[in-house]
């Protein structure tokens, strides 16, 4: 996993509560086996008519918005489904971080696993930058994940944010968390050795 | 230890490691179950890193979301899905974990399967890759949805590094009114404390109405946790849970069942055991609930009309409103009960089991669907399936004018031929209304069986209590 220190980019304001993860992705693009190449696919049913040409409102398609990797929206981002196609397809499409007010909890827990970052603000500082962001030059600021703190390039906007303390260790190394808990092998088979397990039944 | 909920008995039990009280825990897991959508990454994972599965003995895969619910023997035309089913295949064989696949005879949906079996017990940790594990929590044990990164960490490691969740009772009050369900339950509980209003939380249901449903009712209720934002749903294991486990095919017979037993009973929450949070939703009022939006919040009684955006004070909320109404078609002000369907979905992990299908079959039966409704019952597994046509319920329902399909999750989610076209409305058993849940432009209204059987005669969303005393025609 590449690591996530700092990220300085351009904001795509996606002012929606509620995004749930059939949005992000719909359930048609699930049936692909590997983990890239889902970014064609992010926000599909918003992105495109029905008959494949691109919708010009939706805020992806604006020329200004074209390149952000950092959006931003409204409380409870990600609900519905536990698919983790939901942060490939916005990791593939080039986001590296998501700010919302609020997030669900699978979602949320799934981006740390992919290098994206999700951010919680205060609603009013969410309002603030989609405020900024809808201006006709594009906002771009940066996430500092080192220092916890976002800060536009022209000093209009900066706040700082908390996170998880293992988890921001754990994004900016760039760690394999399988490879971390394998250290934890000799625990894991002592607590198998006390620990009364109905095994499945062989031949099932 | 003082008095202890449900929750934190099973949590305290697997902790294998932690450093300090307040970082995360890592949980030893008793159950991991696997289906083939998100699955593949992960053993794609382990085979690139050269890891194996560290207990095939506790992982269990089956195939239902792709699945096609038409007739088995003929090839699967969508080539992708096709793939995704053969990779299963292929990564269950090369890793060793055992199979129910297609042409297995109590194949289905996972969350249906793992309870029928008797797989799932109480107090185990279970976990899945997909949301709705919070079904398994009906008996007793901690059971939640997992992404693709974690299957592969419970695969390689049969542990998951998990934060400890805050604790919510909500407590149903007074006795359900006849022709209310379990489903209704829980819609009206989403509508009282919102998509969001469990987030990060694990909820128990309490009370003497919860204690009064039977296990797949609690099923119904656990299943839908997962859409007020809750980690993972559970009901303390009571003598209802043992009987139901008492005849289940892989569960302990005989004087270990008897140990079995006194175990699982002890796991129940103790008296006076606290909860970060309590919720009361009273039950007195309690109508068939339904969808009228485009997330399982917004609901209302059947006997409400479509509400009016210029009415909600909340500028986002009304705006939000605006934009699901659109999406739905649909004007405020309407009567719910006037809302003409065109389809009728009876099936998926909310409500697939045999008492579902009994209690739909009991509305329709000596009834027609009304012209111009396609209705399909999709039964939850093939034991359900076997079970449903030994008492006769296929009967009744193709009887009726209904499909009578093969077992998956089919229209609950559309990702096999099973869908919507675009306009379409259904009255469905499933717990989504999202937009295209059921296929791009489709509008969907969440009910109970019983309702979406009252749909299918009627040929709009109607109040069942009122078309039980009609003379059917
Ligand atoms: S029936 Fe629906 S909700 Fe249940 S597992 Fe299948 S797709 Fe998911």
């Amino acid at each position: 996993m590449t690591p996530f220190i700092r990220q300085r980019g351009v904001v795509a304001p996606l002012e929606r509560n509620n995004v749930d993860t059939d949005q992000i992705i719909p359930k048609q693009f699930l049936k692909r086996i590997e983990r890239t190449g889902f970014g064609q696919f992010l926000f599909f049913d918003w992105r495109f008519s029905e008959d494949g040409t691109p919708k010009p409102d939706f805020i992806l398609n604006q020329p200004q918005y074209r390149s952000a990797t950092i959006l931003v929206a409204g409380e409870n981002f990600g609900c519905g489904s536990s698919r983790e196609h939901a942060p490939w397809a916005l990791e593939d499409f080039g986001f590296r971080v998501i700010i919302a007010p609020s997030f669900a909890d699978i979602f949320y827990n799934n981006c740390f696993q992919n290098g994206l970052l999700p951010v919680t603000l205060p609603a009013s500082d969410v309002a603030r930058i989609f405020d900024l962001a809808r201006n006709e030059t594009p906002l771009s600021l940066e996430v500092d994940l080192e220092k916890q703190t976002i800060s536009s390039e022209t000093g209009e906007f900066q706040t700082s944010f908390s996170i998880d303390p293992e988890r921001r260790r754990k994004l900016m190394q760039g760690l394999d968390a399988i490879g971390e808990t394998l250290l934890l092998t000799d625990a894991i088979a002592s607590f198998e050795g006390n620990h009364d397990l109905p095994l499945l039944p062989h031949n099932l | 230890m003082g008095s202890q909920t449900l929750f934190e008995k099973i949590w305290h039990r697997h902790i294998v490691h932690q450093d300090t009280p307040d970082q995360a825990a890592l949980l030893y897991i008793d159950r991991h179950y696997i289906h083939e959508v998100t699955s593949p990454q992960a053993f794609d994972g382990l085979r690139q890193a050269g890891r194996r599965v560290r207990r095939p003995d506790l992982t269990m895969a089956v195939m239902d979301h792709n699945v096609p619910t038409s007739d088995r023997s003929l090839p699967i035309r969508d080539a992708i899905a096709r793939r995704q089913i053969e990779q299963l295949e292929i990564n269950c064989r090369e890793f060793d974990v055992p199979l129910w696949d297609l042409h297995h005879p109590s194949q289905g949906i996972v969350h249906i399967i793992g309870p029928e079996q008797g797989f799932t017990q109480p107090g185990m940790t279970i976990v899945c890759g997909d949301s709705h594990t919070s079904t398994h929590g009906a008996l007793g044990a901690l059971a939640f949805g997992i992404g693709t990164s974690e299957v592969e960490h419970v695969l390689a490691t049969q542990t998951l590094w998990q934060q400890k969740p805050k604790t919510m009772e909500v407590r149903f009050r007074g006795r359900r009114p006849e022709g209310t369900t379990a489903k209704d339950m829980i819609l009206a509980l989403i509508r009282h404390i919102g998509i969001a209003g469990a987030t990060g939380h694990v909820i128990e249901y309490t009370g003497d109405a919860v204690r009064s449903l039977s296990i797949e009712e609690r099923m119904t209720l656990c299943n839908m946790s997962i859409e007020a934002g809750a980690r993972a749903g559970m009901i303390s294991p009571d003598e209802t849970t043992m009987e139901y486990l008492r005849t289940r095919p892989y569960t302990p017979k005989g004087t270990e069942f008897e140990t079995a037993r006194a175990h699982w009973l002890s796991l129940a929450t103790d008296p006076g055991a606290q909860f970060d949070r309590v919720v009361e939703i009273d039950l007195e009022d309690l109508a068939p609930m339904v969808t009228w939006g485009t997330n399982p919040e917004m609901n209302a009684p059947i006997t409400a009309t479509v509400p009016d955006p210029d009415q909600e004070k909340d500028p986002v909320r009304a705006s939000m409103m605006r934009h699901a109404l659109e999406y739905m078609g649909l004007t405020p002000g309407t009567a719910l009960n006037a809302i003409p369907i065109q389809r009728v979905f009876i099936g998926s992990c909310t409500n697939g089991r045999l008492e579902d299908l009994e209690r739909a079959a009991r509305v329709i039966d000596g009834r027609r669907v009304a012209d111009g409704v396609r209705a399909m019952v999709v039964p939850g597994s093939g034991q359900v399936k076997r079970e449903a046509e030994r008492i006769g319920l296929d009967k009744i329902f193709t009887a009726a004018g209904f499909e009578w399909r093969e077992p998956g999750c089919s229209l609950c989610l559309g990702m096999n031929d099973d869908i919507l076209s675009p306009g379409e409305r259904s009255a469905s058993t499933s717990n989504r209304n999202f937009e295209g849940r059921q296929g791009r432009g489709s509008r969907t209204h969440l009910v109970s069986p019983e309702m979406a059987a009252a749909a299918a005669i009627a040929g709009h969303l109607t109040d069942v209590r009122t078309l039980s005393t009609e003379v059917p025609s």
